[in-house]
């Protein structure tokens, strides 16, 4: 537990739910799966806020250490893989990730934030199924290369 | 205004997203390592977005239109089907596999790391792929 930080990432989690509710003003869903999945390929007049949403993404994540932010805490490779096997990872993984999300509709943030936010049970059972598989998917991942 | 709003939620939602800790693979695995070293703090990142959400949501959604003007553009699905669970199944191996999903993956592009550029275009390649299975290129055109 020493690495802990339920203050930061409590203020952080307020952020992403301000975040959410500026959206709905707008009358969308902050489901960033959807967001970049509805963009490919990109239609008219649908594609213009969700490249600046994700612009938005990257420029608000690079101004954290701007602000001072300490980002020492970032670890890429939690499994202390070797490089070539941690790039094999990370493709295998990606393409479990985009595929998943466009199939279930939803990732951390549309499913999580938005949807338990608008007490959806389709977005409640999506949430306990991708923890739960994450769960078991890591303690797998730990009996069989540690790190 | 529309845009603009849309521009400032994401820079909101991306620099909460490094403020959380969940641009880190390794606070993201050590959230779901419960029997490992656990690190509760990604609890308090979903626990913090979802007060938020619960109590403003219920206010916003009791409007016919949004408050910026146009319309909704929501979720319509109430029913449990095969393609959410098959969706969550593996979104979840992947999030366990790589400790990204897609809001850090694409906000840590920031940061100019190759490995998170591997990640969201094999993302990106995941989400055709699906598309090409699921018949969804047909029917958008």
């Amino acid at each position: 537990m020493e690495n802990f930080t339920p203050i930061s990432s409590l203020i952080g989690g307020i952020i992403l739910g301000l975040s959410a509710t500026l959206l709905l003003m707008a009358g969308r869903i902050a489901g960033i799966s959807g967001i970049l999945s509805s963009l490919i390929p990109p239609q008219p007049g649908d594609a213009l806020w969700r490249v600046l949403f994700i612009a938005g993404l990257i420029l608000g994540a690079a101004a954290y250490p701007l602000f001072g932010g300490d980002m020492s805490f970032v670890t890429l490779n939690p499994y202390l893989l070797p490089d070539s096997a941690h790039y094999v990872l990370l493709i295998v993984a990606g393409l479990l990730v985009g595929g998943g999300t466009y199939i279930g509709a939803g990732c951390t943030s549309g499913h999580g934030i938005c949807g338990l936010g608008r007490l959806s049970l389709r977005s409640f059972s999506a949430v306990m199924i991708f923890m739960a598989v994450a769960v078991i998917t890591v303690f797998v991942m730990r009996v069989l290369v540690g790190g | 205004m529309f845009n603009l709003v849309s521009l400032i939620a994401g820079l909101l939602f991306g620099f909460g997203l490094a403020l959380s800790g969940m641009v880190s693979p390794g606070k993201v695995i050590g959230f779901l390592d419960l029997t490992g070293n656990w690190d509760p703090s990604l609890a308090f990142v979903m626990g913090g977005g979802v007060l938020v959400t619960v109590i403003s949501f219920r206010f916003l959604l009791k409007r016919s239109t949004p408050f910026f003007g146009g319309e909704f553009k929501l979720p319509t699905k109430k029913d449990l089907d095969k393609r959410l669970v098959i969706g969550a199944i593996l979104f979840g191996l992947g999030w366990g596999l790589g400790g990204l999903c897609p809001g850090p993956a694409l906000s840590s592009l920031a940061y100019g790391n190759m490995k998170i550029v591997v990640f969201v275009l094999s993302m990106i390649g995941g989400i055709i792929i699906a598309k090409l299975a699921t018949g969804a290129f047909k029917k958008t055109g």
